[in-house]
C-alpha cells in the first residue's frame, strides 16, 4: 500500500496529475475520434441498421458507469479505514461523473430502444438496474450535500457507499430474477460482427480515459479550492 | 432485564406512547390501498394483478413514515450520548432500534395485509403468500432503513433524504416479495422467490447492525 | 474502582480548526478538576473527548486502575457516569420509569432512595413533560447516581437548577470524591471541593 500513499499525498497528487492530466486529455480526444471515424465508416448491421451506431455511445457510458462506482466504493473503503483526506476528496469528485455516465446510458438506451423496440422505455433488466445505479447516485450526491461538516459528510458517504456496493449485486441479481418472471423482453445479444468491435473497444478506452481525466481535473479544482479555503481563514484570524 | 431488551422495551413503549406511530403507519397503508384503485380503476382482474406489487410498495413506504426518529430524537435529546456509555455494544443498540421498529411498524403491516388483499380480490392463496413475504421481508426495511436512519441522524431534514438513499436498496425485498405473490396468482410454486426474500432479509439483519453503529459512532463524534 | 485519569499533551481539533493542543493534567482517585474556559474553547469537547466520543487529534488519555493502565477508549467509556447539558429524558415516560430504564441500562440499581435523595420522591409517576427544568436537572442527576459509574463528567452541573439544588449537587459531588470517585466538571461557578481548576 505504501505506494498507493505516497501519491495519494495531495500534494504529490497535484504534480503527478500535472503531468499525467495533458497525455490522457490527449489520448482522451484521439480514442474517441478514431473510435467514432471507425464506427461511422462500418457497414450497417444486418439486423440494426445504422442504429447500431447508438450502441458506440451506450455500452461504453453503461460500462464506464458502473465501474466508477467500484473507483467510489475503493476511496470510501480508503477514507474509512486509513482516514485518508484524498480518498474523500477523490469519492465526491466522481460521484457526479458516475451520475452523469448512468444518464448517458439510459438516455441512449432509450434512444436505441425506440427503432428496436418501438418504444423508448421497455422495462429490460440492463436499463432497469442502470435506473437504479442513477439513483444510488443522486441518493450518495444528496446526503454529501446535505450534511455540513466535511469530515463527517466524508464518513457517512464513504459508509453508504459501501453498503451500496455490496447491495449493487444483489439488486442486479433481484432485477435479472424480476424481468425473466415478468416475461421482459432483453437487449438482442447478438454476436457483435468484428468490424464492430474495434470501434466499440476503442470507444470504451476513450469514456474511459475520459472519466480519469475529468476525475483528475476535479480532484485538483477540489485540492487547490481547500487550499485558497484555508489561506483565507488564516488571513482573517 | 438485560440492557439489550430494556432498551427494546422502553423504544416500544415509546412508540405506543408518542401518537401511536404504529397506528399512523396503518392508517398510511390503508389509504394507499384505497387510493390505488380510484386510480387505475375498480376492475377486480386488474387489482388482483397489481394487488401484491402495490401492497408490498405501500407496506415499504408505510414503514419508512416513523424511520427518521429511529436514532434522532435519542440524539437531540442527548439521551444517545448516555446509550452509547451503556455496557451494550453500539452494534446490539442498533439491532434493538430495528427491532424495536420491525415489531411497531413491520409486524402490524404483516398482520393488517390480509384485509387489504380483500380489496384487491387476492385469491386465499396470495393473500397467505402476501404475509408471509411480508413477514419476511419487512424486518429487510427496518434493517436498511435503520442505516438511512442513522446516517441522516443530525439532519433537521433527514426524513427527505433517507427515503431516496434507502429506497433503490431496498429494491430487491420489493422485487422478491411482490414476485411471490405473482407467482403464487400463476400458480407456479413462490418457494423460490421466498426464500430468495428471507436471504436478502438476514443477511439485511446480519450486516446492517454493523454500518448503523458506524454511522451512530461517527455522529456521536460530530 | 480507577485510581487516576491522565492527559498526556492532549489536542482537539474539530474541523479545520484546533481548539487546544498540549493539554496535561492528572486527577487522582476522590479529586475533582473544573475546567474553566470561555464559550467555544473547548469544554464540552474535553468531556467529549475523555467519554470517547471524540478521537484526540494528538495525545492520549490514560486510565490507571488496579489491574494497570489502558488508554483504549470505549474501556474508557464504560467507566464515565455523563450529565451532559442536554437532560436526556423523555417527555413520554414518568419519573420512576425513566429511573428505571436507566438502571436496568446501566445494570444498576433504581430505588426509591435515590428519587428521595434528589427531591423527586412526590413526582416518581408523573410524566416528565411536566417537570419543570430544575426538576429534569434533578432526574438526570438521579440517573448519574444509580449509573455507579467512577468517573463523572458534568457538563455544567449547576445550569438550571436553584439555590437548593446547587446545594444538592455541591453534597453529591463531595459524597462521590468521598468515595474515591473522580470529577470532571466543566463550569463557570466554583465548585466548593477544593478542586484543582484548568483552563482553556
Amino acid at each position: 500500500m505504501n505506494w498507493l500513499f505516497r501519491y495519494a499525498n495531495p500534494h504529490n497528487f497535484m504534480r503527478l496529475s500535472g503531468v499525467l492530466l495533458p497525455i490522457t486529455a490527449i489520448a482522451t480526444a484521439l480514442c474517441l475520434g478514431v473510435g467514432l471515424y471507425l464506427g461511422f465508416t462500418a457497414p450497417p448491421d444486418y439486423q440494426q441498421g445504422r442504429t447500431v451506431l447508438i450502441l458506440f455511445i451506450h455500452v461504453p457510458a453503461a460500462t464506464v458507469a458502473m465501474s466508477i462506482y467500484g473507483a467510489l466504493a475503493v476511496c470510501s473503503l480508503l477514507s474509512l479505514v486509513w482516514r485518508h483526506p484524498l480518498s474523500d476528496i477523490a469519492a465526491r469528485a466522481a460521484a457526479p461523473f458516475g451520475a452523469v455516465f448512468t444518464a448517458l446510458g439510459l438516455i441512449t438506451g432509450a434512444l436505441w430502444g425506440k427503432p428496436m423496440w418501438g418504444t423508448y422505455w421497455v422495462w429490460d433488466a440492463r436499463l432497469t438496474s442502470f435506473l437504479l445505479l442513477l439513483f444510488l447516485y443522486i441518493g450518495y450526491m444528496a446526503l454529501w450535500n446535505a450534511i455540513e461538516d466535511e469530515t463527517r459528510a466524508a464518513r457517512a458517504a464513504a459508509i453508504l457507499a459501501l453498503v451500496g456496493a455490496v447491495n449493487i449485486p444483489i439488486i442486479k441479481f433481484s432485477v435479472e430474477w424480476w424481468s425473466t418472471l415478468h416475461q421482459g423482453e432483453s437487449i438482442v445479444s447478438g454476436k457483435l460482427a468484428p468490424v464492430f468491435l474495434a470501434p466499440l473497444l476503442i470507444m470504451m478506452l476513450g469514456y474511459m480515459l475520459l472519466f480519469v481525466s475529468l476525475w483528475m481535473l476535479r480532484i485538483r479544482t477540489a485540492i487547490l479550492e481547500r487550499r485558497a479555503r484555508t489561506l483565507m481563514q488564516g488571513g482573517a484570524a | 432485564m438485560s440492557p439489550f431488551f430494556t432498551l427494546l422495551a422502553r423504544d416500544i413503549k415509546l412508540a405506543a406512547r408518542s401518537g401511536g406511530s404504529a397506528f399512523l403507519a396503518l392508517s398510511f397503508f390503508a389509504l394507499v390501498a384505497t387510493l390505488v384503485p380510484l386510480g387505475v380503476g375498480a376492475n377486480l382482474g386488474l387489482l388482483t394483478r397489481v394487488g401484491g406489487g402495490v401492497l408490498w410498495v405501500g407496506a415499504v413506504l408505510a414503514a419508512l413514515l416513523s424511520l427518521d426518529r429511529l436514532f434522532q430524537g435519542d440524539f437531540e435529546d442527548g439521551s444517545l450520548d448516555l446509550i452509547a456509555l451503556a455496557p451494550l455494544p453500539l452494534e446490539l443498540t442498533a439491532l434493538a432500534k430495528m427491532l424495536a421498529h420491525w415489531l411497531s411498524t413491520g409486524a402490524a403491516l404483516t398482520l393488517l395485509s390480509p384485509l387489504l388483499a380483500l380489496l384487491f380480490n387476492l385469491p386465499p392463496a396470495a393473500t397467505w403468500t402476501l404475509f408471509l413475504s411480508l413477514l419476511l421481508g419487512t424486518p429487510a426495511v427496518s434493517a436498511v432503513g435503520a442505516i438511512g436512519a442513522s446516517l441522516t441522524l443530525s439532519l433537521k431534514r433527514g426524513g427527505l433524504i433517507l427515503p431516496l438513499i434507502i429506497l433503490p436498496l431496498l429494491s430487491p425485498a420489493v422485487i422478491f416479495g411482490a414476485g411471490a405473490v405473482s407467482l403464487t396468482l400463476d400458480r407456479l410454486g413462490a418457494g423460490g422467490a421466498l426464500s430468495l426474500l428471507a436471504a436478502f432479509s438476514a443477511g439485511a439483519v446480519l450486516l446492517s447492525p454493523f454500518a448503523a453503529a458506524a454511522s451512530v459512532r461517527l455522529n456521536l463524534g460530530g | 474502582m480507577i485510581s487516576s485519569l491522565t492527559a498526556e499533551k492532549l489536542a482537539c481539533a474539530r474541523g479545520d480548526r484546533r481548539l487546544f493542543e498540549n493539554l496535561s493534567f492528572c486527577v487522582k482517585a476522590g479529586q475533582a478538576l473544573a475546567v474553566e474556559g470561555a464559550n467555544g474553547a473547548g469544554k464540552t469537547s474535553l468531556l467529549r473527548l475523555i467519554a470517547g466520543f471524540l478521537a484526540p487529534a494528538g495525545g492520549r488519555l490514560v486510565v490507571q486502575d488496579a489491574a494497570g493502565e489502558s488508554d483504549d477508549a470505549e474501556e474508557r467509556g464504560k467507566l464515565v457516569g455523563w450529565l451532559g447539558h442536554q437532560d436526556g429524558l423523555k417527555p413520554q415516560l414518568t419519573v420512576a420509569e425513566q429511573l428505571a430504564f436507566w438502571a436496568a441500562l446501566y445494570r444498576g440499581v433504581a430505588n426509591a432512595a435515590v428519587l428521595e435523595q434528589v427531591g423527586l420522591k412526590r413526582q416518581a409517576d408523573l410524566p416528565c413533560r411536566y417537570l419543570s427544568a430544575g426538576q429534569k436537572r434533578r432526574l438526570a442527576l438521579a440517573r448519574l447516581l444509580v449509573s455507579q459509574r467512577p468517573l463523572w463528567l458534568l457538563d455544567e452541573p449547576f445550569a438550571a437548577l436553584d439555590t437548593s439544588g446547587q446545594a444538592l449537587v455541591a453534597q453529591l459531588m463531595a459524597l462521590h470524591c468521598g468515595q474515591g470517585g473522580i470529577i470532571i466538571a466543566a463550569t463557570h461557578e466554583p465548585l466548593g471541593l477544593g478542586n484543582e481548576s484548568l483552563k482553556l
